[in-house]
């Protein structure tokens, strides 16, 4: 049976993560984060005053007795950036990270090198770092090595919508992982979250899916349903998949 | 040159030509890996008939690679002092009229002022005027403001990569510089005095501002001095290649139309609003994350729909002579604004519309 998730020694009651871009206010924002059940939410820290919190539109419309902000280094192009990024975040009171380092402008694919040069900086400095990371089975095993809290493979490109494309990686990024494994970007239907989950991933970090459907609200909650949903299957004991039906009458009775 | 330029004018007149209706339903269920043709086909005469459907498109996705957001920007006018005569501009040098360029205290007072609107993210212009306009003005120039916003741009006179590199060190991370047109004979026509007579000076700045490690590259073209269709092809073609070349630079890109101004210039190659909004949607189409930027050159009802179009950053409450936010010298201005409603009443239209304005998306650990 899955146990419980666990992060950090932190224990979370939901594996939907939430990102707050895209979102057509801070309103529509906190509400989809409300109905979704999530626990843990990442804001960039481009996008927010992190010194004036109770100023800021974002933050302000988090609760914060009941979900952790875990700020994220969106727009850092090399360690060093990220690593200025974090005595900012460390310096406003907060000790989680998540990691992003992207010189690609476009598709915001994350550069290996850097993100594990950046990683074993911010474990010291104290941060409990998530790093986003392509689906590369032995980044993630270096990145646990160094002391992060947990890994965050790609599903997808981010913001695609497309869905588990890298799923064999993922696969056994997930068999090999001794650290919570959270599938972060290009997951576009409750589907993908499900399929995520089933495969064992530990938790799932949606943003564009909800953000930029219609109902961002309504797309929040099937999401709920859809981790929720899988997380069940998981612990049901299903029965193993098989390309024919059963035979019906037993080929080796003739032993008895 | 032709490492940037693979279709010439002759080629990209034969191409538009043999567009067929076909060739738009083909990028209409296309999801990616959009060409040049394509482009082509998205700004063609046969294209205007499938206007909403490509529109949709655009929107589409505008919302998944930059969500139900729109940044806001501010220029700074610094200078409207200049030693160039672009027949087109408020700032040509033989109008004697109304000249100014800012000292410290009076940028600080204009920032301070800029800043009370809540923008973040602010563009310094000035004319060229390099005795006055120097290095080291740039420099106090954004020591001063660093203070205030997150991100600096300049559109400021052609540099060198040293100049761009120094000035990126100091806190820049855009920069902005039109070509004005691709069209060699009306460049010339168009500027015949100082260092912008030469058009691949001007080409290569950008680049030189690329290679200095400056994160944001503004290109644009001054819609009306030549066939836009034309004119777009070329842009599009500088787009890939810097896109291509830079890859760590992120490509943002302006379509200015002609506005009136002291100069008198009359748009020989008018473009109606209709086909804005065609160039627009290809772009949007064809460079899905770039920037698009549509300043209050326009006026409010028309910008108000376009940003369903693919808008990414829209500036607001713009003043285009320097001291015009807090100095109130009346000063030349560079064009006359169309769009005069103050940030706030543009930031409650785009709301209402489901909208939500992003007044701050940099910071200073990107500033390295």
């Amino acid at each position: 049976m899955k146990k419980k998730l666990i992060i950090a020694n932190k224990k979370f009651n939901s594996r939907l993560f939430i990102g707050t871009g895209k979102f057509s206010s801070s309103r529509i924002m906190a509400e989809a984060i409300n109905l979704s059940g999530a626990e843990l939410v990442t804001v960039a820290l481009k996008r927010i005053d992190i010194e004036h919190p109770d100023k800021d539109d974002i933050l302000s419309h988090i609760d914060k007795s009941k979900i952790l902000i875990v700020p994220n280094t969106s727009g850092a192009r090399n360690a060093e950036e990220a690593i200025k990024a974090g005595e900012y975040i460390k310096s406003a009171g907060y000790n989680w990270l998540k990691l992003e380092i992207h010189p690609d402008p476009n598709y915001l694919l994350p550069d290996p090198v850097e993100t594990l040069l950046a990683a074993e900086k911010l474990v010291k400095m104290g941060f409990n770092v998530l790093p986003y990371v392509n689906a590369d089975p032995v980044i993630c095993k270096r990145l646990e090595e160094v002391g992060c809290a947990a890994v965050m493979p790609l599903g997808s490109p981010i913001g695609s919508n497309q869905g588990l494309q890298t799923i064999s990686m993922l696969k056994i990024i997930i068999e090999q992982s001794n650290v919570p494994v959270v599938i972060d970007a290009g997951i576009g239907k409750p589907s993908d979250a499900a399929l995520a989950i089933e495969i064992g991933a530990d938790a799932v970090l949606i943003n564009t899916a909800i953000a930029a459907a219609d109902d961002p609200i309504l797309m929040a909650q099937a999401f709920k349903l859809a981790v929720e949903a899988a997380e069940k299957y998981n612990v049901s004991g299903a029965d193993s998949v098989r390309l024919n039906a059963s035979a019906s009458s037993p080929l080796t009775n003739f032993f008895n | 040159m032709n490492d940037i330029f693979f279709l010439d004018e002759s080629s990209i007149k034969t191409k538009l030509k043999n567009v067929c209706d076909s060739d738009i339903i083909k990028i209409l269920k296309k999801t990616a890996n959009f060409t040049i043709d394509d482009f082509i086909a998205l700004i063609s005469e046969p294209a205007e008939k499938y206007l909403e459907e490509l529109a949709q498109k655009a929107l589409s996705i505008k919302i998944q690679r930059f969500g139900k957001t729109i940044k806001f920007y501010c220029p700074l006018y610094v200078s409207n002092k200049c030693i160039n005569n672009c027949l087109y501009c408020g700032f040509k040098a033989t109008n004697f009229a109304r000249r100014k360029t800012l000292n410290f205290a009076e940028i600080e007072s204009e920032a301070l002022k800029i800043k009370e609107f809540g923008f973040d993210n602010i563009l310094i212009v000035s004319g060229e005027q390099p005795d006055e306009i120097t290095m080291d003005y740039l420099l106090k120039t954004i020591e001063i403001l660093i203070k205030y916003f997150s991100y600096i741009g300049i559109e400021i006179y052609p540099l060198s990569e040293s100049e761009y590199k120094a000035l990126s060190n100091a806190g820049v991370d855009g920069l902005t510089l039109y070509q004005e047109t691709y069209n060699l004979e009306i460049y010339k026509e168009m500027h015949k005095y100082s260092q912008k007579q030469n058009f691949n000076y001007r080409l290569a700045a950008i680049e030189n501002g690329a290679k200095a490690g400056i994160k944001e590259l503004t290109l644009g073209i001054l819609l009306g001095l030549y066939d836009w269709r034309i004119d777009s092809v070329f842009l599009a073609q500088h787009a890939k290649y810097l896109i291509k070349k830079y890859w760590r630079s992120h490509i943002n890109i302006s379509f200015p139309r002609i506005r009136p101004s002291v100069s008198d210039f009359q748009p020989r190659y008018p473009v109606s609003d209709k086909n804005l909004a065609q160039l627009i949607i290809a772009l949007r189409i064809v460079f899905q994350d770039a920037g698009l930027n549509l300043s209050t050159r326009e006026p409010a009802a028309l910008r108000d729909n376009l940003v369903n179009l693919g808008i990414t950053h829209l500036s607001a409450g713009s003043k285009t002579n320097p001291g015009g936010y807090n100095i109130n010298d009346r000063t030349e201005e560079q064009f006359k604004i169309s769009d005069e409603r103050s940030p706030y009443e543009i930031a409650d239209t785009l709301k209402s519309k489901n909208i939500d304005v992003v007044w701050k998306d940099w910071d200073k650990y990107l500033k390295i």
